[in-house]
């Protein structure tokens, strides 16, 4: 007990400059084992503690405490004060040990979910993950965490704070996979279907050796989504791995079939086909999206005829796509143009439906700014591109291993390359 | 020798013929156009079909016939006339399939002459043998050219016997034993024949180039065979264009010399549909209507030349009454057959969208009426052709009206842009992602080695 009281002070005494916390840092480290010898008996040892000023020790008494079970009627005085900490703590000191931060942060995830309160994780963790990342670039190992909790409580909105960051630093694939799934669940949830395909399709097409569960599984809502967003899944890029191209369709067969069915554009078809394979896409819990699928070939099927048709009458456009009566046509009809998926009007009194071109001529304020910022999107990724290229046409690995690939008696091309490098 | 010289005369007297010019073929040729009753008829003249025809491929095309046309009498006819030229053959295997096939329906003249069949058997037998010892000795005394003769001899006579795969086989063996590109030009021939009788035209094609590719330059009547051989080889593949681009290149100096594969009339019909398929209005007129030389084959089958005009000429409705009369006839020729809806579905397609074309407005009623469908019909045919994108244009189906759509180049290039702009964006984004997962995987793979 002695220990952890000489420790305590030490904390105490050793959290004011850079220099002093490093010391600290190493002296913790060796009382690891200590701490964890004591987890249970921490409570009263943290209370003593600032988690502002002494985040790191306050930091290594929480890990150690949380490690082993919670008393039951500890629990939401634990939660308060791991909230507490994380919303106080300072950046600096936990980024000194990232793995204890992300390991306390996930058991108090798990203990959240556990106890079913989920939303209360959700604000404390947006915390911890910007205090975790260096910058909005980086991809924490939270990241995943805190979208399954924005899942779990149906916060949607709170996860596309965090999935609008461009994220280009990766540590872990696991987290990548995690939180691009995640991130297209969240996607869906909010009907952005774009981005939801977007973020499938990046855990589809990731290099990967062996091809992991959680791609199978975005595979699978990668075709529904794109069904439900474009009518039809898109095939394999050539830069997706090749264990992907190669097994990732015979996994979702059930699914791939659906496509097909889905493109010969016969509702009632369809519509068997999904009660027959009712089970299998219950068990993978895409149930819904089905559902959305298969409304959405109306949507599909009416868009078409918009193609062809000037003017409709509402009873054609029923037959057409195979609704029962004209007054369930014409609430599509409106639901589509109120969506903007459609221009058309409908005329009520002969019930007839004429389809417009789009109106839009790209001739206002906002859009030229919307096309300004665009441009301005893109120069700044070219700049990015031209940096990464300039980093890596200097990378001296790079260079002499191109070197080193050149023809060898031709004598002008050794010469672009600088000497020093070969 | 002597069945070698022959085939070698045959062409040579050929030759001497062409200096005549084309006004003899074309004499040649007209006494026979009994076709021109077979093809508007609206059945058949089985008598005057079969007069075209020589060989082998007569007796197949009237079993064809025979097994597809479904009517009693005109099968018996067929049947009847497939009997009496393969009487004059030797193939007893054929012979027996048709007298089964007779049955009783054609009297006791038509019935099984077992004695007939014996003979042919047993002369093929002895003939065999002759043949054999033959080859052998040729072969021990290695004399190239004589076992080139063998090896064909034994190419004919298995192709009189009806054994085509052995034919086959004996004909591609004189291959390794031609020394002039006039024997290389034998060979390919007899493969082509006996490949088009198999229905194997992967090797029609292939031979006709190796034909083509001979040094010396072909005779006129050759390259007419080739050319038909290779456009048979293409509508057989469904590429109807370029079995377009054959048929149109056939010299009329083909005359009556392929018979044994194909006549005139059918170079006319099958390189006429099929041009009107797949050629464009300009390609129609410079190819097939301004061709002169295609135009000899036409006037033999004046309803295809009268449909092709029609067609140049929109005339709509009379060029698929010209259509709709040569199908029965049509479906019953046993290279077309199998294509004859393909082609007219693509020539009604091509003929709606030639209608629309040069209208900013279309009244589907008046359009209806030009190509003989209800309203309803035409606007479904229509719907179709604009979702495969082959006719810029939208219905109005309150008024009836076909309006052609004309794209606004200023809109249409923004959206395009801006389409553009957002799939580079995030093919980038992905892009950078997926190179930060490599060069972490890669991170991974050199800590591990370390």
């Amino acid at each position: 007990m002695d220990s952890v009281e000489a420790l305590v002070a030490h904390i105490q005494g050793l959290s004011g400059n850079p220099a002093e916390i490093s010391h600290l840092h190493s002296i913790l480290k060796q009382s690891e084992e200590t701490l964890r010898a004591h987890a249970s008996n921490l409570a009263p040892y943290i209370d003593q503690l600032q988690p502002s000023t002494h985040s790191l020790g306050y930091l290594y008494l929480l890990e150690a405490y949380s490690c082993g079970p919670v008393p039951r009627e500890n629990v939401s005085s634990f939660h308060a004060c791991v909230v507490g900490f994380i919303n106080s703590c300072s950046a600096e000191q936990i980024r000194i040990v990232p793995e204890k931060f992300i390991s306390l942060c996930k058991r108090f995830k798990d203990q959240v979910i556990q106890h079913q309160l989920p939303i209360q994780a959700v604000a404390p963790f947006m915390t911890a993950v910007r205090k975790l990342q260096s910058s909005h670039e980086q991809l924490t190992a939270l990241h995943s965490d805190y979208l399954l909790l924005c899942l779990l409580s149906k916060c949607y909105k709170a996860g596309t704070g965090i999935l609008n960051d461009e994220i280009l630093e990766i540590d872990q694939p696991r987290d990548f996979f995690l939180y691009c799934y995640y991130g297209g669940m969240i996607n869906i949830g909010l009907k952005q279907f774009r981005k939801a395909l977007e973020c499938f399709h990046n855990v589809v097409t990731a290099p990967m050796t062996p091809i992991n569960a959680i791609a199978i599984e975005a595979y699978k809502k990668y075709i529904l989504v794109s069904l439900i967003h474009q009518g039809q899944i898109p095939t394999f890029p050539k830069y997706t791995a090749s264990s992907a191209q190669r097994s990732l369709k015979s996994y979702a067969q059930c699914y791939v079939e659906l496509a097909n069915c889905y493109a010969t554009g016969k509702y009632s078809e369809l519509k068997a086909f999904i009660q027959s394979n009712m089970e299998k896409f219950q068990s993978d819990n895409n149930l819904g999206l089905v559902k959305q699928v298969l409304s959405s070939l109306y949507k599909r099927n009416i868009q078409r005829l918009t193609q062809t048709y000037l003017t409709l009458s509402l009873q054609d456009i029923a037959k057409a796509v195979h609704l029962s009566t004209s007054k369930e046509a014409e609430m599509r009809v409106l639901q589509m143009i109120q969506g903007g998926d459609i221009f058309a009007t409908i005329n009520q009194k002969d019930g007839m439906v004429s389809f417009h071109e789009d109106p839009e001529q790209y001739k206002t304020c906002e859009m030229i700014l919307q096309i300004d910022s665009s441009i301005q999107r893109l120069m700044g990724l070219s700049q990015k591109l031209t940096a990464i290229e300039e980093h890596i046409s200097c990378d001296p690995v790079y260079v002499t291993k191109i070197g080193r690939e050149r023809p060898r008696f031709d004598f002008d091309d050794f010469d672009s390359v600088p000497h020093k490098f070969l | 020798m002597e069945a070698d010289d022959d085939v070698a005369l045959e062409p040579m007297s050929d030759e001497t013929m062409i200096p005549n010019g084309t006004d003899e073929v074309e004499d040649q040729l007209r006494p026979r156009s009994g076709r021109r009753d077979a093809m508007s008829g609206e059945q058949i003249d089985i008598e005057a079909y079969a007069s075209l025809y020589t060989e082998r491929t007569k007796i197949s095309r009237l079993l064809f016939i025979a097994d597809q046309c479904g009517n009693q009498s005109m099968q018996l006819e067929a049947l009847r006339m497939a009997y009496d030229e393969i009487r004059k053959g030797e193939d007893s295997h054929l012979y027996r399939q048709v007298v089964q096939k007779i049955g009783a329906g054609l009297g006791p003249n038509y019935e099984f002459d077992q004695s007939w069949a014996d003979i042919i058997d047993r002369r093929a037998e002895q003939r065999k043998e002759k043949l054999e010892n033959e080859l052998n000795g040729y072969r021990t005394n290695l004399i190239k050219e004589s076992i080139r003769m063998g090896y064909n001899d034994f190419g004919d006579f298995y192709f009189a016997h009806g054994q085509l795969g052995d034919a086959f086989k004996n004909y591609v063996r004189t291959r390794d034993y031609c020394t002039t590109s006039k024997h290389i030009i034998q060979m390919c021939l007899n493969v082509i024949l006996t490949s088009i009788e198999l229905g194997q035209f992967m090797h029609v094609s292939n031979y006709v180039s190796k034909a083509e590719q001979t040094p010396d330059s072909l005779d006129p009547i050759t390259i007419a065979k080739l050319r038909c051989a290779a456009g048979l080889a293409h509508l057989e593949a469904k590429k109807y264009k370029l079995a377009a681009r054959k048929f149109l290149e056939t010299s009329p100096e083909l005359g009556n010399n392929y018979s044994e594969v194909i006549s005139p009339q059918d170079v006319a019909t099958y390189g006429g549909l099929c041009a009107l398929a797949s050629f464009d209005r300009t390609e129609l007129k410079n190819k097939v209507i301004d061709n002169v030389s295609f135009r000899n084959f036409l006037e033999l089958v004046p309803e295809v030349r009268e449909l092709i005009n029609d067609f140049y000429a929109s005339r709509y409705a009379s060029c698929l009454d010209y259509l709709d009369n040569l199908k029965p006839n049509l479906l019953l020729d046993i290279h077309l057959h199998e294509h004859v809806e393909t082609l007219y579905t693509q020539i009604r397609h091509k003929a709606i969208i030639q209608y629309t074309h040069p209208f900013i407005s279309v009244d589907l009623p008046t359009m209806a009426s030009a190509f003989k469908t209800t309203v309803a019909g035409l606007q479904s045919e229509l719907e179709a052709l604009i979702t495969e994108n082959q006719i810029q244009a939208r219905i109005d189906s309150h008024n009836k009206i076909l309006y052609a759509r004309h794209t606004d180049q200023r809109n249409s290039t923004f959206q395009r842009a801006l389409q553009t702009g957002v799939e580079f964006e995030r093919e980038v984004r992905a892009m950078l992602l997926r190179a930060n997962l490599i060069k972490h995987e890669h991170n991974q793979r050199a800590a591990r080695k370390l």
